[in-house]
């Protein structure tokens, strides 16, 4: 049978942390009551107009600059038609025509074989990423035929960053949200939780024969978590082979993943073929962004949104992060992946290594076996962790200067997990952990051990 | 002038402005066949009258405007007072908020009346078609109409024979028209203030785009809306001009440049001047009447001093195609909001939130919005975007930079006129429909919305048949100065007569009518 090559491509929609939205100046809150947070503008009452802000579109410069995108010095805000109780105004102002950035690229890394030994880096080309409003919520109550709908969110300021159709798998593409997730929480210009609807990933997926044309691409949405992306991902390619290996066709449909079964399945036809009736939003002028070359002498600077500005002070990227983590404490770069994985880890890290002396080398050991796996069993974030960096450089320390074996600290911990304020030092005398210094005591207890086992030393010695 | 005679009254105590108030209370009562007004706001606009009062008691008006009883067109929101847009999906629509406009009017003082009649959703240029019927010219019962009304006038022929306003902001030149108020807004989008100020007999002004603040105006075609100022003289329209012209942070599309309000001077000699007469506005279906009165204002200047030349607009043949195309656009992508869900009428129907919709709007608009969204909609499918929607902003383009080598060649100002006859009767307005009447009546004052340009009709004298004609001033972009300055020497050398109606002779105390001057023709 001839091989099948799957093409993945991404859209992701990351709302901006910002504190009003993007249009108006109502607050963006995850969680508050229904409605209460709905300016004139959200609602859509007739004469209110579009004002655009500033700290949404230094986000998208960050994210764009970062991605390694061109900003676009100038660009256009559209209108996106179409009727939905979740969009009061009937149409959504958007950047069909010139997005804000274009061009980027994002590199990340994956395991070959899961083994964490070996780490391949892989590239995704970044289409563009366009500023756009977020839709309002509606909630379907069937059983008393009404649909509830809160505006809350509507108007909020989203990021759309779209992913060129470079990966192949459900791994590539979960590793490359991750990444960009990671960069967004690093540039602050999104807190890109999914579980919160801050990050919404939408997969497109086909297959096709090596030398053939591209095949019928199908679109996955209702994808909450990084996990589930992969899932979706490997489930729809290998549906799409199957149907087409029985001689069936692949519709141009938008399917959504169902978690409880693993699988996807046709969405209602909400919007189908439709034609959006692009139109350029008149209320609001071309977006002109400046940097160092073109900004003219006598603006005011609290006017203008200047790109070498925010170029220079972009915070250090996960993948320098990563660089620098290996190269200040010599750990393998798969370590430097998942310290920059886990929120706080890689803090935690290094103020464990501050405070021992205790070579990182080592460190990282018990930070990536034995914290982490406590961590992980108890489903606790770094900040929620028991043990303090503190508390592990302290019987690290112990460890280090051989106050106790290495099985006595794994003990000490597990008693410090408990989290009862104990110190390492109060438990290894509590626990009489202490290794013993004194030669002469040693060969005493060995003595005695081999004396009340005289059978076992006779075999032993004969072999 | 009037304002300031007004201002002076009120400055010196000769009148109170709780008296102005109420007298044109009383007259809107008295007129109110007129259908100009579709919501009065008699007590807040009292109470108003009373703080005002008490400033002047004080010696601290706030403004000239102060005390001054204005009106606004029912497509501006008024916080608390019903905005309906003369439409059933906004009937008892009360706004949680103010116009920029109107918020800038209240807070120099001046009394806001109410809110005045206009075509539904501001579509139409006769001011027929909201759904609070139609809006009648005070001139056709003044005595000049019908003096030179032909055969013998009876009480019965008014009924049969009064004539429309023009459109859309009909209701607020019919209030200025017929000394109910000082002043009013409008709107203007192709030439919904000029059209029915030049019907009435008011100076109507259509500011550069970007001076004036839309933001609170319900809107049309937002690239080409703006407010439009009605008075009853052009000194009048520069002290309102004054007060709501300059940057609002509310509207992206105001323009960020100080804005200095002038006083007008009295300009003299005209001989700098250069005067320039587009031969495209010799328009079909013209009236020799008109055509005759652009004539004799052209030599006017000529014979004061100024340089008055022909020149040519070639592409205004196109504009009113073009404004089709981009209107409509616009109209259908403005419209979609009125969905029933979050303000104004919502339908019973509840089967499904899409026949919810359907319902309600087409509950909601008149035939006259159902046919633009539609219209609009068409233009805007992706299969004909390019060929319309793009075709018509190239046109645009192509007709904004007719203007713009017309004024770099040394013209200051154009001279055309406003409409192309006098005022018809209302049983003949509509035996043509909106869309056919639009754009007859939508081609001499359009190009200038299309180029974002200042405009303003002056009127100028009375037709064969004792009603207004006005002509109109085209200016440079943000040059309202010089615009109003020529029309005011222009104003000041035509005495446009007063119109003579009884209901407002009846409430007059001589602070309304000043002497009655010669007129033009």
């Amino acid at each position: 049978l001839a091989p099948w090559v799957p093409v993945v491509g991404l859209e992701i929609h990351a709302q901006i942390s910002s504190n009003s939205k993007l249009f108006s100046g109502s607050q963006v809150q995850f969680a508050a009551p229904p409605n209460s947070l709905v300016s004139f503008f959200d609602a859509s009452l007739p004469g209110t107009l579009p004002v655009l802000n500033r700290r949404c579109v230094e986000a998208a410069v960050m994210t764009g600059l970062a991605l390694n995108c061109s900003i676009n010095k100038k660009s256009l805000f559209d209108r996106k038609h179409y009727f939905y109780a979740d969009l009061p105004a009937g149409y959504q102002i958007t950047q069909q025509r010139v997005p804000i950035a274009v061009n980027g690229s994002l590199s990340y890394s994956l395991c070959i074989d899961n083994k964490m030994s070996q780490m391949v880096t892989k590239t995704v080309r970044i289409k563009q990423i366009q500023l756009e409003q977020d839709s309002g919520k509606s909630l379907h109550d069937d059983t008393r035929s009404q649909t509830l709908v809160d505006l809350n969110r509507a108007g909020v300021g989203l990021m759309e960053v779209v992913m060129e159709p470079d990966m192949c798998c459900g791994e590539e593409a979960a590793a490359a949200v991750r990444e960009l997730q990671l960069i967004l929480q690093t540039l602050g210009s999104s807190q890109a939780v999914m579980a919160e609807g801050q990050l919404r990933v939408d997969a497109n997926v086909s297959v096709h024969h090596p030398g053939e044309p591209y095949g019928v691409r199908t679109e996955v949405k209702n994808i909450n978590s990084i996990r589930f992306l992969a899932k979706a991902v490997d489930y729809e390619i290998q549906r799409q082979i199957e149907e087409l290996e029985s001689g069936g066709t692949i519709l141009n449909e938008t399917r959504a993943f169902d978690s409880k079964l693993g699988c996807t399945v046709p969405m209602r036809d909400k919007e189908g073929k439709q034609d959006y009736r692009f139109m350029p939003e008149p209320n609001l002028p071309p977006l002109i962004l400046y940097d160092a070359k073109s900004l003219p002498a006598n603006m005011n600077h609290q006017q203008v949104v200047n790109i070498d500005w925010i170029h220079e002070r972009l915070p250090d990227l996960p993948s320098v992060k990563r660089a620098k983590l290996v190269e200040q404490y010599g750990i393998l770069p798969e370590h430097s992946f998942t310290l920059l994985n886990e929120d706080g880890l890689a803090e935690f890290f290094e103020n464990v290594v501050k405070q021992t002396q205790m070579k990182p080398k080592k460190v990282i050991g018990w930070i990536l076996k034995d914290l982490l796996s406590y961590l992980k069993q108890r489903s606790l974030t770094v900040k929620e962790s028991p043990v303090s960096s503190l508390l592990l450089a302290d019987l690290l320390n112990l460890l280090e200067k051989k106050e106790i074996s290495s099985t006595a600290a794994k003990q000490v911990l597990a008693e410090l997990w408990k989290g009862e304020g104990k110190t390492p030092l109060g438990i290894v005398k509590e626990k009489k952990l202490e290794l013993m210094q004194d030669q002469k005591e040693l060969e005493e207890i060995c003595q005695a051990v081999i004396d009340s086992q005289e059978n076992e030393v006779i075999m032993m010695v004969l072999g | 002038r009037l304002r300031f005679q007004v201002s002076a009254a009120l400055r010196e105590g000769r009148v109170t402005p709780t008296e102005l108030c109420q007298r044109c209370l009383s007259l809107i009562k008295s007129t109110k066949f007129l259908n100009a007004y579709i919501t009065v706001a008699e007590e807040a606009a009292l109470k108003q009258a009373d703080e005002s009062e008490k400033r002047y008691r004080r010696g601290q008006p706030l403004s000239v405007l102060d005390g001054i009883p204005v009106a606004v067109k029912d497509n501006f929101n008024t916080a608390g007072i019903e905005t309906t847009c003369a439409s059933n999906m906004l009937k008892g629509y009360i706004s949680p908020y103010n116009a920029t406009v109107v918020q800038k009017l209240l807070d120099w003082g001046a009394v806001l009346l109410g809110k005045t009649n206009l075509d539904e959703f501001a579509m139409g240029s006769g001011s027929t078609d909201g759904v609070f019927g139609p809006v009648r010219n005070p001139w056709s019962y003044s005595r000049q109409y019908k003096e030179k009304s032909v055969p013998k006038f009876h009480s019965e022929d008014t009924e049969a024979n009064w004539v429309i306003t023009g459109g859309s902001s009909g209701g607020s030149a019919a209030a200025v028209s017929s000394f109910t108020c000082f002043a009013a807004l409008g709107s203007d989008t192709g030439g919904s203030t000029r059209n029915p100020a030049a019907h009435c007999g008011v100076v109507g002004l259509k500011p550069t785009y970007g001076l004036i603040s839309r933001h609170g105006l319900i809107p049309l075609v937002n690239s080409m809306d703006v407010p439009g100022i009605l008075t009853r003289c052009v000194d009048d329209a520069a002290v309102v001009l004054g007060s709501l012209a300059g940057h609002d942070p509310k509207d992206s599309t105001t323009i960020q440049d100080n804005f200095k309000p002038f006083e007008l001077p009295n300009l003299t000699d005209v001989s700098k001047l250069s005067i320039g007469i587009p031969k495209e506005y010799h328009a079909p279906g013209l009236s020799s009447e008109i055509l005759s009165l652009w004539s004799k204002a052209a030599d006017l200047f000529k014979n004061a001093g100024a340089k008055v030349i022909e020149v040519s607009l070639p592409h205004t043949c196109y504009s009113i195609v073009c404004y089709h195309v981009l209107c409509t656009a616009e109209v259908a992508s403005n419209m979609a909001r009125f969905d029933g869900l979050e303000y104004g009428h919502r339908s019973d129907m509840n089967k499904s939130t899409e026949s919810m919709y359907a319902a309600t709007r087409r509950e909601g608009f008149n035939d006259v919005v159902r046919g633009r969204i539609l219209s609009g909609n068409y233009f805007l499918l992706k299969q004909n975007y390019e060929n319309y929607f793009v075709k018509a902003q190239k046109v645009r383009r192509l007709i904004a930079n007719d203007f713009v080598k017309v004024f770099r060649s040394g013209v200051d100002l154009l001279l055309t006129p406003t409409t192309l006859s006098d005022a018809v009767p209302y049983m003949e307005f509509i035996k043509e429909d909106n869309r056919t009447r639009s754009t007859q009546d939508d081609i001499l004052t359009q190009a200038a919305n299309m180029a974002g340009l200042p405009a303003i009709n002056v009127p100028t004298a009375l037709s064969e048949r004792g009603l207004p004609v006005g002509l109109q001033f085209i200016g440079r972009a943000f040059q309202e100065k010089q615009l109003l300055t020529v029309a005011k020497w222009f104003e000041k050398q035509v005495k446009f007569p007063v119109i003579q109606l009884e209901e407002v002779k009846r409430h007059d105390h001589g602070v309304f009518q000043h002497q009655k001057s010669a007129s033009f023709s």
